[in-house]
């Protein structure tokens, strides 16, 4: 392989603390609990699950807007799990974020020029020609042409799509090497979704930018990600190369998903979708054994007393299951 | 077959102080009764509006509300405002509202909300009202406890069951429903999907279902009705639609839905939705249609007849 290993995390657990009353214990929710993984230089490896997995939590934890209760978290070959904050300063550098939603990620107040500009005169820019150099080129870089026009222009003035092109322009503009994007295209239409989506895989192979992809939508997963990362309950239940994961879903969860997810076909219409019952569970008391075991059609007894760990059942696939025990 | 529903020329523009926005123009459509319609199309391009123009739920700030809608027969325009409330929403044309769950009063039980309008409407006493929310409630695949509970007691899937329960309280023949699944997790919306299939065999209902996603639609689809701008761009069975689009919209729309089981490369859409207080002479796809010709850029299209039951609005299919 030979594939430089940018981030790496070792069984990493985010709780947050709840308080159910005044002298009663605090308990945990479990947002992220017990997650390894590894994404290399110019991959990106998509986080896909449904709303409050934790999958959001893990990518925060990842760029350590969160700190983690335990585990490890590398960047390169250096821990940066519990680093303080003047230690983090050239991790946030070549970190960065992409959010959901480009109609509130954006200061209203600025132009395009304004927002590009801020990270630059944050980390210390002050050449008044680089920074105009730089932003002109971040900008040709996502396709806002003519550059004059848009650097001109304010976020009301813009469409979503072109909104998602700034936001990747702010957050590629200091060079990061690592890129959590939450959701990047779901807010988006349809007709422009693809769009962004090649725009980003353009970025990624050019720069060889590690990303994670967070999203409920397998279906764009495949057009952007190498391998996927499935989410339950704060725990990673299968994880592989995407196309794999796609044509050879392993774990009950995996399966359940990928059948719940339409393809545009107008026979769908005389046939019913096979649904697992029930809902997922609370991550403050989390079922014993595998997460998924409640819900699972194929639990057996072992599945409600002992957690299944992640193993290879296939070289680069691994299913949490004890079903491939 | 025939129609449960007939739009003739419905236009609806709302004022604005940048002048008229033609969020309905002029639009041409129809439901075969016991069938659903999908009307698809991009945010802005005027599918709930339509929505709130069949069933006149209007906002303050109509600029222009004409055209006809034909409702077995009636012209539900012609009716007066007590007779449309009295006889036509919720008892023969309900909807489920975009984010209807999220806009249950949480402070009253889920029955108590639910028995509201039979009371008011329908003159129940409150016991009867409540036996009917009971049987609405187990139809949609919920215990009758339900009644007893607080909106937050429950989670998404089961407050939309709620929504749709009373959507179908006073058994109306056609429901229209607006992104009904849209703030919800894939298998919940699955659930969902499959409750509104078993739904309309059972009660014999017919749907209009607004959405963006064309995958989504063609889980209730029989027929299709794409939407760009506030017109009609093509309306046909689901078969034609997805197996053989017409208007290059339609086409492109189609081309850029990512699929999981088929591998295609995505196509995308340059540009961007006109802006509909001054949209586009002619054709308004014509600045991002990759066949435009002279006369899109003049004249707008009629609907063409290209089939069956199929129609577009492109002047590639003749009409000069």
């Amino acid at each position: 392989m030979g594939a430089v290993t940018v981030i790496r995390a070792e069984n990493l657990r985010t709780w947050f603390p709840v308080k159910t009353g005044l002298f009663k214990p605090v308990s945990y929710v479990k947002a992220v609990d017990g997650v390894s993984f590894s994404i290399h230089k110019g991959e990106a490896l998509a986080v896909v699950g449904e709303s409050g997995c934790g999958k959001t939590t893990l990518g925060r934890t990842t760029l350590r807007v969160l700190e983690p209760v335990s585990g490890k978290l590398y960047f390169y070959d250096k821990d940066v799990t519990h680093s303080r904050e003047e230690e983090l300063r050239e991790f946030r550098r070549k970190t960065a974020m992409i959010f959901q939603d480009p109609y509130s990620s954006l200061n209203p107040v600025f132009n395009v020029y304004r927002i590009l500009e801020e990270p630059l005169i944050v980390n210390g820019i002050r050449d008044k020609r680089e920074r105009a150099e730089r932003i002109y080129k971040a900008l040709e870089e996502v396709k806002l042409s003519p550059v004059e026009l848009f650097m001109r222009k304010y976020p009301h003035m813009l469409s979503g799509g072109q909104r998602q092109r700034v936001a990747i322009a702010r957050a590629l503009i200091l060079k990061p090497e690592y890129v959590v994007a939450d959701e990047p295209v779901s807010m988006l239409d349809a007709s422009v979704r693809a769009e962004i989506l090649y725009l980003l895989n353009d970025l990624k192979n050019k720069h060889k930018i590690a990303f994670m992809y967070i999203t409920h939508d397998l279906a764009t997963a495949k057009y952007f990600c190498e391998r996927t990362a499935i989410m339950y309950a704060g725990k990673i239940v299968e994880l592989g190369p995407t196309k794999e994961i796609i044509r050879n879903p392993r774990h009950p969860y995996t399966r359940a998903l990928i059948e719940a997810l339409p393809d545009p076909d107008p026979n769908n219409r005389f046939r019913r979708i096979r649904v697992v019952p029930g809902e997922p569970p609370n991550l403050v008391n989390p079922p014993s054994g595998c997460r998924f075991h409640p819900r699972c059609p194929y639990a057996k007894d072992i599945c409600s007393r002992e957690e299944p760990k992640l193993a290879e059942v296939k070289p680069g696939h691994l299913v949490a299951c004890h079903l491939y025990a | 077959m025939k129609n449960i529903l007939t739009t003739k020329d419905l236009v609806l523009y709302y004022r604005t102080s940048r002048g008229p926005v033609r969020a309905v123009d002029y639009v041409n459509l129809w439901v075969e009764s016991g069938s659903s319609l999908a009307v698809v199309g991009e945010s802005g391009c005027g599918k709930s509006s339509l929505a709130y123009a069949i069933l006149r739920v209007l906002p303050r700030n109509v600029h222009t509300y004409k055209g006809e809608v034909l409702f077995n027969g009636i012209n539900l325009m012609s009716l007066k405002e007590e007779e449309m409330r009295s006889k036509i929403r919720w008892r023969e044309i309900s909807m489920v509202f975009q984010g209807a769950m999220n806009t249950l009063n949480p402070v009253i039980k889920i029955g108590d909300q639910m028995v509201e309008p039979l009371i008011i409407h329908a003159g129940y006493r409150k016991e009867e009202a409540l036996k009917e929310a009971g049987e609405a409630i187990r139809n949609v695949g919920l215990a009758e406890y339900i009644l007893d509970r607080y909106p937050h007691e429950l989670s998404g899937g089961m407050k939309q069951r709620v929504v749709i329960a009373m959507a179908l309280l006073m058994k109306p023949k056609l429901v229209i429903l607006d992104e009904p699944t849209s703030a919800l997790d894939v298998l919940t919306q699955a659930n969902i999907m499959n409750l509104l299939k078993d739904l309309k065999e059972r009660e014999k209902l017919s749907y209009i279902f607004i959405t963006h996603d064309l995958a989504l639609a063609s889980e209730l689809a029989d027929a299709v009705a794409v939407m760009y701008a506030g017109k009609v761009a093509e309306i046909g069975s689901a078969e034609q639609i997805y197996g053989d689009p017409k208007h290059p919209y339609t086409k492109k729309l189609i081309g850029s839905v990512p699929t999981l089981r088929s591998d295609k490369t995505l196509e995308f859409i340059p540009g961007a939705p006109p802006d509909l207080v001054n949209p586009p002479k002619g054709c308004r796809f014509h600045p991002r249609c990759p066949y435009a010709k002279d006369v899109c850029r003049r004249e707008e299209p009629p609907l063409i007849k290209v089939g069956d039951n199929d129609y577009v609005a492109c002047w590639l299919y003749g009409g000069e």
